[in-house]
């Protein structure tokens, strides 16, 4: 290239050097775009890694020893059998009083040929797990697995199980990691949260109307927004104390349900973790709402002023219509990180062990992240697998309110 | 605002001695200016020379910015519209505005005009509103564009439709005095006709106040011209203010002959 004036002296590089120049720009460039792709890599190993550890523990092979061999109970294979043969086994080999209690729980009638089925498994085989494998050495080593099998434990039968299924879902806690499940840390994470949004959701878009829209700029109101800005950044679990101070002790007659006729004993209830929840994602929503309020562009304000509208009638037209999406971003986020905080339920004392289904706000109840700690610190190698089933459910629990959002927000922000 | 109609004053608004400050900073020095009924004012002069802030200041669109005050009195109808007892709101529903973007609202096209009325009281059945709606997009020269898709959004029209869907939607709430900031600056050529010839039609109902960067716009399309310049404080100066034609074909004042003949600015 040549310049188009040679005989001017230029501080520019020309011909040769312009060229050389301009390579080395690039090369800068992309060095800078190499690092940044690694840096995008690193994530999706970091979490590529996550998924295989979780898979990992929740699929495998298990060997499984029956206290009482099912041939002797019956001639044909047991899954082959009608819901009424299982009945009779089932009353032939449990003790009377055993089977009475059953009959009481619940009458066999009314129990479908599954729930039967798993009856005659839990309580006349009786199955021990004996050894565990992880999804990798299922894999690779499963010759290793028969040899050992066949070797230390010949009566067992080698099963490929997968810890989360249907039942893991539907059944309460158990001290016996192969009955466990997680319905009671399902239904207390959803009640939780459910009432948390209830109250967190008027209370954090309001406080953010307020500031946004209403307060003047003055200390008074600086002071509150610093704070609100560092109380974003405070750990969880001095929420939990302070949820433990106010909601559980000081709010004892409300978060107990006194007052409203329905004592559970203490404030450790479903309410008060609820509200602690409530004050720790608070800030969060709040400076979000703040945001998305202050997105919402001013010559919209101004065409609905031109008109002769109060502000509170271009808040509500435009301002919060307009700011929705943003608001329910920021709210799945707030919520997102309440269903996964485990301290402060552990300081407002969450139950590690319930097996009845919370029944309302003021039930006693037990959470996911509570189960997940709960299972995780037990030796014993089952309780790895269902903490890691456990796991599952919680980010598909996750999963699910963030998609819900994503419809909610393009809904909202197509409308108009 | 209390209602004396003073059908025989030929000004729609006085303007009387009027400053206006942005915390400390005086903007505005001093401005005395009558904008005549039925008739376009167009407001001109350099960057920065307060023309917007005047404008602004006729409808209390700057109560909303922060620090904004105003000493001095704007009359409408004999009323102080910076008097004690005035309503904010109220005085905007009477003179309206049109702003430099276009700014429809994210809603239908139907809707953008329909809001104004709802939120000021209207009551009415549905067809009465079709009724206005329609009126209103007539008058600004849009319904023969938009008829078939009322339902479409706003946003969806060009930009000199949807300005002209902003004065449509201005119109909605019957104001008298129509205020105008620029509303071509955005625009093609072609658009900006359209608006000019719109304004000349709505001239016969309404007093339209138009602040403008484009010279050859106030000399089409205005009555009077009201030149502004900064002193040498930085604020904002009525310099002239006369009938279009004596100011720009016989200025009186020299930094007006300097202006218009395109000496600066």
């Amino acid at each position: 290239m040549t310049t188009l004036n040679e005989d001017v002296k230029s501080g520019l590089p020309q011909g040769e050097a312009s060229r050389r120049n301009v390579a080395s720009r690039r090369r800068k460039g992309a060095i800078w775009r190499t690092i940044f792709l690694s840096a995008t890599i690193f994530g999706l190993i970091a979490l590529s890694l996550l998924i295989y550890n979780v898979a990992n523990e929740v699929f495998g092979y298990v060997a499984i020893e029956y206290a009482v061999d099912p041939a002797t109970v019956s001639d044909k294979p047991l899954d082959e059998l009608s819901k009424d043969e299982l009945v009779t086994v089932l009353q032939g080999n449990m003790r009377k009083n055993a089977f009475r209690t059953l009959e009481n729980e619940k009458p066999m009638a009314n129990r479908s040929d599954s729930e039967v089925y798993d009856l005659v498994i839990e309580r006349v085989l009786k199955p021990q797990t004996l050894e565990t494998w992880t999804l990798r050495d299922s894999w690779f080593n499963k010759a290793a697995i028969d040899a050992q099998v066949a070797s230390d434990f010949p009566e067992a039968k080698l099963e490929f199980r997968s810890w989360i299924s249907t039942s893991f879902l539907t059944t309460p806690m158990s001290s016996d990691p192969l009955r466990a499940g997680v319905r009671t840390a399902l239904l207390g994470s959803l009640w939780m949260i459910a009432i948390t949004i209830l109250f967190a959701f008027p209370i954090g878009v309001g406080a953010a109307i307020y500031l946004e829209e209403y307060a003047t700029d003055n200390r008074f109101n600086r002071i509150i927004q610093t704070n609100i800005n560092n109380l974003a950044g405070v750990p969880s679990i001095i929420y939990g104390m302070l949820g433990l101070v106010i909601f559980v002790r000081t709010l004892e007659p409300i978060t107990s349900g006194r007052i409203f006729g329905a004592d559970s004993g203490n404030g450790r209830t479903i309410v008060a973790a609820s509200l602690t929840m409530m004050l720790l994602i608070l800030p969060i929503m709040i400076i979000n709402g703040q945001e998305a309020i202050r997105a919402v562009p001013l010559s919209l304000r101004q065409a609905s002023y031109g008109l002769g509208a109060t502000k509170w009638q271009t808040i509500w037209h435009h301002v919060l219509p307009n700011a929705l999406p943003g608001i329910f971003t920021g709210t799945i986020l707030a919520i997102s990180r309440a269903i996964g905080e485990t301290a402060p339920l552990i300081v407002v004392g969450a139950s590690t062990f319930i097996v009845t289904d919370p029944d309302g706000p003021f039930a006693k109840f037990t959470a996911l992240p509570i189960q997940i700690y709960n299972w995780t610190s037990r030796p014993q190698p089952e309780f790895a697998h269902i903490a890691a089933s456990a796991i599952v459910v919680l980010l598909v629990m996750l999963l699910s309110l963030n998609a819900i959002a994503v419809v909610l927000r393009n809904r909202f922000s197509k409308r108009g | 605002m209390t209602e004396k109609q003073t059908d025989t004053a030929q000004h729609t608004l006085v303007v009387r001695n009027m400053n206006v400050y942005y915390g400390a900073f005086r903007a505005i020095n001093n401005v005395s200016l009558n904008i005549e009924r039925n008739k376009i004012t167009a407001l001109i002069g350099p960057s920065g020379c307060g023309k917007s802030t005047v404008l602004r200041s006729l409808n209390r669109m700057n109560d909303l910015v922060n620090g904004a005050r105003v000493e001095g009195e704007v009359l409408f109808h004999e009323q102080n519209l910076y008097a004690n007892d005035v309503d904010a709101v109220e005085v905007r529903r009477r003179i309206g505005m049109v702003f430099q973007k276009p700014n429809p609202f994210p809603k239908s096209i139907y809707d953008n005009i329909a809001f104004g009325p709802r939120i000021n009281g209207w009551k009415g059945t549905k067809s009465e509103m079709d009724d206005l709606v329609e009126r209103c997009l007539r008058q600004a020269a849009l319904w023969d564009d938009v008829k078939d898709k009322l339902k479409e959004s706003g946003l969806a029209l060009s930009g000199g439709q949807q300005q002209r869907l902003c004065i449509a939607r201005a119109l909605a709430v019957e104001p008298e005095v129509i205020l105008m900031d620029e509303p071509c600056s955005a625009l093609d050529p072609i658009s900006t006709l359209k608006i000019e010839e719109l304004m000349m039609e709505l001239r016969q109902r309404y007093t339209i106040a138009i602040v403008t960067h484009n010279m050859q716009q106030a000399a089409r399309a205005s009555d009077y011209t009201a030149f502004f310049l900064m002193n040498d404080q930085r604020a904002g100066e009525l310099v002239e203010y006369g009938p279009t034609g004596d100011l720009f074909t016989n200025p009186k004042d020299k930094r007006t002959e300097d202006y218009i003949t395109g000496r600066f600015g």
